[in-house]
């Protein structure tokens, strides 16, 4: 077992501020938790930057420090705060290259979590800014996955949207793809729902399904490798993909390519169209191992 | 400190002046003729602003970064930005200012630091602020009397403030959104706002020796708004008069200047027509 993905995240932000004489934004950074223990202890003499609690404001601040070319990293506390905070970011920072000429990289960590913390703070917000130009969104969720996007953005001019997932922190596996032989079905799991994903894979083996599972990382751009199109192809009932948003969002997006590209059937299984309350009875969680087993089944047997 | 009274200060200033409003007139024409057919905002009328405030930081020999928006194009030509690169822009050309993406609304200059706008009024007030945060570098944010009313901008001047960074809010306060009047919109004026955020204030005209009396002893020292009251000749967008008989600063001084200022008025405004016809 590695190390818990929070430490990763740490050490990189901690030589990325020493390294690079970067800077890190957001709201609440240095009170307690430290970001869930994601940030190292520092202050603004480091890099560590205490915005005003000005959402819209905050996003344009951060813009404009990565137009003076620090690749500032800008933490978004709940990823529900896209709408306000990413205004300026993907309208301007994100354009800036392609109007300007002029370079705007910046990572942003969205943190995204679950239950009972109601309409906004719940659940992951990316597809709000998915169709942007300029963007580049990733949702790792082991400690290589972070490592890698972060090496892939040090080499780049683009913005980076990283959507992270509180329950993710804790984690200290990687996750590999299974796709080996005929698939009676192949799961393609986002964010946290690739944890419950793993459960339900092997819940549906019991049961005596051939499942397989792509973990998706690298969501914009969305490529698909080669074996993933001949494993799909392959497969009986295609795929179902799962995730923390809502369907009608970053899923079908997805979805839609999927299918241009294999010409089978793409089912998507997200939160329910609804918004969530905060007490349990009235929640809009993501799926979870038996809510997907559930949908698995039933795609299956149409096939 | 620079002074005032000189008359070359003033020359000087008139010169930008002028070659800001013979450059509208040239595209108001062109706006009329629909040569130029995406929407366009005319800054003739308020050329003594940019102009003043450029003159200033010419004279201090600063190399401030700049963050306009729309209406940009006295901002864009008194910091002497390349005149035939924003003719070519605004002819939608690939060589100019901004490879021909940028219209009227988004031009650039990296030759004098000026940075381009996206669209949203008053988003340059919190970008300017990111950048000056982050290089420490003096720093000018262009924003209109509507622009100032933006939650945004309004978050960007208390952490300017907090943070005592070297920025000069400029107010161009034509009394316009659109075409609804400030005190329809708002009870409050700029210099009332911005001395509530703690920051160094004024309330002017116009006149570029009002404006450097105002700038001259702190600028860049700290954060500092100047609200400017100034009179929009042309319409919001495109070619087109509000009202006739606005007050018109230009012409103003160049009858105060006299004989000087209008030998330079009519060589710029011919300058200006050739280069024009010759991009």
């Amino acid at each position: 077992m590695g190390k818990e993905l929070r430490e990763t995240i740490k050490e990189i932000t901690y030589k990325h501020l020493k390294k690079n004489n970067s800077q890190v934004f957001g709201q609440n950074l240095t009170g307690v938790g430290w970001v869930a223990g994601t940030l190292p202890k520092l202050y603004e003499k480091d890099g560590v930057i205490e915005l005003p609690m000005a959402d819209v404001a905050g996003g344009g601040i951060v813009t404009g420090s990565a137009l003076m070319g620090k690749k500032p990293i800008y933490i978004i506390r709940y990823q529900g705060y896209n709408w306000l905070n990413c205004t300026f970011i993907v309208n301007y920072a994100c354009k800036s290259n392609e109007i300007w000429k002029i370079p705007c990289p910046m990572i942003i960590r969205g943190i995204a979590s679950e239950g009972s913390i109601g309409p906004v703070a719940g659940s992951a917000h990316i597809s709000v800014i998915y169709k942007m130009p300029g963007l580049k969104i990733f949702s790792p969720m082991t400690s290589r996955e972070y490592s890698a996007v972060y090496n892939k953005f040090m080499k780049s001019k683009d913005v980076f949207y990283i959507s992270e997932h509180r329950q993710s922190y804790s984690n200290r596996n990687e996750f590999k793809n299974e796709i080996k032989g005929k698939k009676d079905l192949i799961l393609m799991p986002i964010s946290v729902t690739r944890f419950e994903a793993e459960k339900a894979k092997k819940i549906l083996e019991k049961k005596g399904f051939k499942v397989g599972i792509i973990h998706l990382v690298n969501l914009k751009p969305f490529t698909l490798e080669k074996k993933w199109i001949a494993a799909i192809k392959k497969s009986r009932a295609g795929v179902l993909m799962t995730d923390n948003d809502y369907n009608d969002g970053i899923l079908r997006t997805l979805a839609h390519q999927i299918i241009e590209k294999t010409n089978k059937n793409v089912s998507v299984l997200g939160l329910e169209d609804k918004t969530a309350g905060h007490h349990k009875k009235v929640d809009n969680l993501p799926p979870d191992d038996l809510k997907i087993v559930k949908k698995a089944i039933s795609i299956i047997k149409k096939f | 400190m620079i002074n005032h009274n000189k008359k070359n200060f003033l020359l000087d200033v008139f010169k930008k002046a002028s070659l800001c409003r013979h450059f509208e007139n040239e595209v108001y024409k062109r706006v009329s003729n629909k040569e130029i057919n995406f929407p366009v905002y005319l800054s003739a009328g308020q050329e003594y602003g940019p102009a003043t405030i450029a003159e200033i930081v010419k004279q201090k020999k600063i190399k401030p970064l700049i963050f306009g928006q729309h209406r940009g194009h006295s901002i864009f030509l008194s910091f002497g930005g390349n005149i035939i690169k924003l003719i070519k822009e605004l002819k939608g050309k690939k060589d100019g200012c901004t490879y021909g993406m940028g219209g009227s609304l988004s031009i650039h200059s990296t030759q004098i630091n000026m940075y381009g706008h996206d669209g949203f009024m008053g988003s340059n007030a919190c970008i300017g602020t990111g950048a000056c945060f982050s290089s420490n570098k003096p720093t000018i944010i262009f924003i209109g009397d509507a622009a100032l009313e933006e939650d945004y901008v309004l978050a960007s001047l208390s952490w300017v403030s907090k943070k005592k960074l070297p920025i000069l809010f400029v107010v161009e306060d034509n009394n316009y959104a659109v075409l609804t009047k400030k005190d329809e919109r708002r009870d409050w004026n700029a210099k009332e706002l911005a001395k509530a955020f703690k920051i160094e204030a004024y309330d002017t005209k116009d006149e570029p020796g009002k404006i450097l009396k105002s700038v001259n002893k702190n600028l860049f020292k700290k954060p500092m708004l100047i609200n400017i009251h100034t009179n929009r000749i042309f319409w919001h967008t495109g070619a087109g008069k509000d009202q006739e008989n606005v007050f018109d600063r230009l012409l103003q001084q160049k009858k105060n200047l006299g004989a000087s200022a209008e030998l330079i008025d009519i060589k710029i405004k011919k300058k200006i027509e050739q280069l024009w016809a010759k991009n």
